[in-house]
């Protein structure tokens, strides 16, 4: 992680890369297919993400595309969704730098596997339904204060670090947005500690 | 040679006593004669498959099959691709008919499940012809397609990750005037592999003691999401097709070895569970997909 050496917009740096599924899909399985199933062609597609993931310096934001996928199966949910946030989750092995995911372009029949296996596996995913101009979500395992916090994160964008205490009085609220970043579900700064909603990084990259 | 002959009516509702039939003749070359054959869903004929896998695995040479004389009955196979896997495991006594290469009213043709992309190729033929059924004669919502294909690849998956061998699927639907007056979707996975005991008891079989069988085995995996993988993702698939043919208020079966488990509907007659049916190698599970009716909507 670097900054900017100026000390002027020190904006955090984050290497952004767009994944279209579909794409990884015909390249890396060789079959054309828009069916995103079985566990095995869902691991090819995690592998390929992962590999792409190499070639850049952490941390990274991987924007994952599902809107050209037809059919989402939950041993492919499985493999793709929650094998790459349980990657990065806390107490698993390091991947060599911090990744932030977020699913983009989810239809309404992507939703159940993919709720199933972040339940399943205690995990949350910061996801954004089809068309560029639906709002950005919280997915999966949250308490009610985690939600309540996240969208007051999210709502802003941006938090200056020097103003999250009023942003957030309560310690139990810190508590909390500690706990979303050690998730990897909103990026904190690590210089200056602002806090980023992942969605105010991935538009800096639109 | 042993003759065996094929009972009039093959189907989920009367499968059990000819797989039976067939372990107690497997000593030697046998004939399956189903000449008589006036009735078969995909369960039966995926039965009739594995009685041949069976029997070919027990003896020098392949069991005979002699089709049925019902012209309908043998084009029906025919359309639905019987011939072409029964070739596989049978010696045919008379060519079967030829497949009309036309439009065909089958929803899922019997389709050799043994590799990766097997499933995919059953989850992208399915496509138009299940959204037609589904929509037109089930009355389901439009998007009912896609849960559909979500439930044939993880029951299909099952075979792969589970079986250690090939099977296969087959789906058709019937119009039950008569028994239940309306239109049934039959979906139907087999194979002759290790089946839900042997698949599970290196992992769970130590818990369960003396009462580990074919029983607890699919207890342990149909109601409780075990599985021999230690992956906390796995054994999400049987529990996923139960929910969603519980919302179309539909059968869902599993039997394996001398047991079937189910979730039966109020309209379906078949025991939740069933111990001590005749010994079978494998897994076979059959999910019936019942019309919506105006209750139910």
């Amino acid at each position: 992680m670097t900054t900017s050496g100026d000390g002027g917009d020190l904006d955090p740096q984050l290497d952004a890369f767009s994944v279209d599924v579909r794409d990884l899909l015909q390249r890396s399985v060789a079959n054309l297919y828009s069916h995103l199933v079985t566990r095995p062609t869902g691991r090819a597609v995690r592998l390929a993400i992962e590999a792409q993931l190499q070639e850049i310096s952490p941390p990274a934001l991987s924007l994952v595309d599902l809107s050209s996928v037809s059919v989402l199966d939950y041993s492919c949910a499985d493999e793709v969704v929650a094998k790459l946030l349980l990657q990065g989750a806390e107490g698993s092995p390091p991947r060599g730098g911090t990744v932030y995911f977020i699913f983009q372009g989810l239809k309404a029949h992507h939703r159940e596997p993919i709720l199933e296996v972040l339940n399943r596996h205690e995990l949350a995913a910061v996801v954004q339904a089809v068309g560029r101009s639906e709002p950005f979500q919280l997915m999966g395992v949250r308490s009610s204060l985690e939600e309540e916090v996240w969208s007051a994160i999210e709502s802003r964008g941006r938090i200056p670090g020097a103003r999250i205490p009023d942003a957030f009085p309560e310690g139990r609220q810190r508590e909390v947005v500690d706990g979303l970043a050690r998730r990897g579900l909103l990026f904190r700064h690590p210089l200056r500690g602002d806090i980023h909603a992942l969605s105010h990084l991935a538009r800096r990259f639109e | 040679m042993k003759i065996l002959e094929v009972p009039a009516t093959l189907s989920y509702k009367t499968l059990d006593p000819f797989l039976g039939q067939v372990t107690e003749s497997a000593d030697g070359r046998v004939l399956l004669d189903a000449r008589g054959l006036s009735w078969i869903d995909p369960v039966g004929m995926i039965g009739l498959l594995s009685a041949g896998r069976f029997l070919t695995d027990r003896s020098e040479h392949p069991p005979v099959l002699r089709s049925p004389e019902s012209s309908e009955v043998s084009g029906y196979l025919s359309r639905m691709g019987f011939f072409e896997r029964a070739r596989e495991g049978f010696e045919l006594v008379s060519p079967p008919p030829r497949r009309n290469p036309g439009a065909s009213d089958v929803l899922l043709e019997l389709s050799t499940i043994s590799e990766n992309h097997d499933v995919h190729d059953v989850v992208e033929r399915v496509q138009e012809r299940a959204g037609h059924i589904l929509s037109r004669t089930l009355r389901y919502p439009p998007s009912a397609v896609v849960q559909f294909s979500v439930i044939l690849s993880e029951v299909c998956q099952n075979i792969l990750e589970h079986a250690e061998a090939p099977g296969w699927v087959a789906a058709q639907s019937y119009n039950w005037s008569r028994r239940l007056g309306r239109h049934v979707l039959i979906l139907a996975v087999g194979d002759t592999g290790r089946g839900f005991r042997r698949s599970l008891e290196g992992e769970h079989s130590g818990r369960f003691g003396d009462r580990w069988s074919d029983s607890t085995a699919l207890e342990a995996a149909f109601l409780h999401g075990l599985t021999r993988f230690p992956d906390q993702g796995r054994g999400q698939g049987i529990q996923q097709m139960r929910r969603q043919v519980r919302r179309w208020n539909g059968v869902i079966s599993v039997r394996s070895g001398t047991a079937r488990i189910a979730d039966v509907p109020e309209w379906e007659d078949l025991p939740p569970l069933e111990a001590d049916l005749p010994a079978f190698p494998g897994a076979q599970i059959t999910i019936l997909l019942p019309e919506r009716t105006q209750e139910s909507e």
